[in-house]
């Protein structure tokens, strides 16, 4: 099973790298116009194989995984897709 | 009997020997050198020592995966014994990755890697790594990271404030931590893990010997 997951820092924990991208982004907005680009988060995309006989099985185990390793959760979440 | 100490050694690491030496000419003691993938640690121990560096590359996040490392379990086990533990910039990310400490570090608030003498203020000189500082007088030691940006919700900042558990303080907060914290220790008092390097401060030649005391009030408090 294909197994995806997503980590972002929690809101409300700032994102040093996202607010560099931002002004970038608006910086240069005197070229281009991306003066409309707010709230940019950076985050990361983790994709694996998993053998596991359900969805579920692969879910619970990836979660697991996440809670371990992938994901700090004192400062970022993380989302799951199994497939 | 003299002052026993272990030093781990991550891939990537590359404070372990500075550490090593730190450690033996500051307190005259024996420090071994335990590999990462080690499932036991020297027995008699006074000191772990978690140098800095770039465990892992840095990979995923810093100290992520060294801190599930087999040597860790061995480490969580010696300071539920209460074997005094430090864990120096790269070390202090694995320690609160490894749930020793609270918290976590983040990407300095600048985007910069910061690498310069600092000075700190001692918060707290009842400690077993603090103890031989002179009340009042600020301390230097050497900063080198890109994440030393402490990170704590606010109920554990107000926990760790309360228990005394805040050890050094910047006294110009170079990277956005939390309450200007530089080190913190656990509630029981025998793991510390600091960003500024007491390794790269301990003889007058490297610019500040103030990290050899760190080193010799442990040495005192043991052989108490």
């Amino acid at each position: 099973m294909k197994a995806k997951v997503h980590v972002f820092l929690k809101p409300g924990v700032l994102d040093v790298q996202g607010k560099a991208v931002e002004g970038a982004l608006n910086g240069l907005s005197t070229v281009q116009g991306w003066a409309n680009v707010s709230h940019v988060r950076v985050g990361k995309v983790l994709e694996f194989d998993v053998a596991a006989t359900t969805a579920e099985e692969a879910k619970a185990q990836v979660k697991d995984m996440c809670d371990k390793l992938l994901a700090n959760t004192v400062i970022e979440s993380y989302t799951i897709e199994v497939a | 009997m003299s002052f026993k100490a272990a030093v781990l050694v991550f891939p990537g690491s590359n404070c372990d020997r500075d550490c090593k030496v730190a450690v033996e000419r500051s307190t005259g003691g024996h420090v071994d050198m335990v590999w990462h993938q080690d499932t036991a640690l020297p027995s008699g121990l006074d000191l772990i020592v978690v140098p800095g560096g770039f465990s892992y590359g840095d990979y995923l996040r810093c100290g992520a995966m060294a801190s599930l490392s087999p040597v860790m379990a061995e480490v969580v086990k010696a300071a539920e014994r209460g074997v005094n533990v430090i864990g120096i910039c790269n070390g202090f990310q694995i320690l609160c990755e490894s749930g020793l400490l609270p918290g976590a570090l983040m990407r300095n608030n600048t985007l910069k890697y910061i690498c310069k003498p600092i000075e700190l203020k001692v918060e707290n000189h009842n400690t077993a790594f603090t103890q031989g500082f002179t009340p009042g007088k600020s301390v230097w030691m050497t900063q080198g990271n890109a994440d030393g940006n402490f990170v704590a919700d606010a109920d554990t900042l107000n926990a760790i404030e309360g228990n005394g558990q805040v050890v050094f303080r910047y006294v110009e907060n170079p990277n956005g931590s939390a309450n200007d914290i530089a080190g913190l220790m656990n509630e029981r008092g025998n793991v510390l893990g600091m960003m500024p390097h007491p390794d790269r401060a301990f003889e007058a030649e490297l610019g500040s010997d103030d990290g050899a005391i760190l080193f010799r009030s442990l040495m005192e408090r043991v052989a108490a």
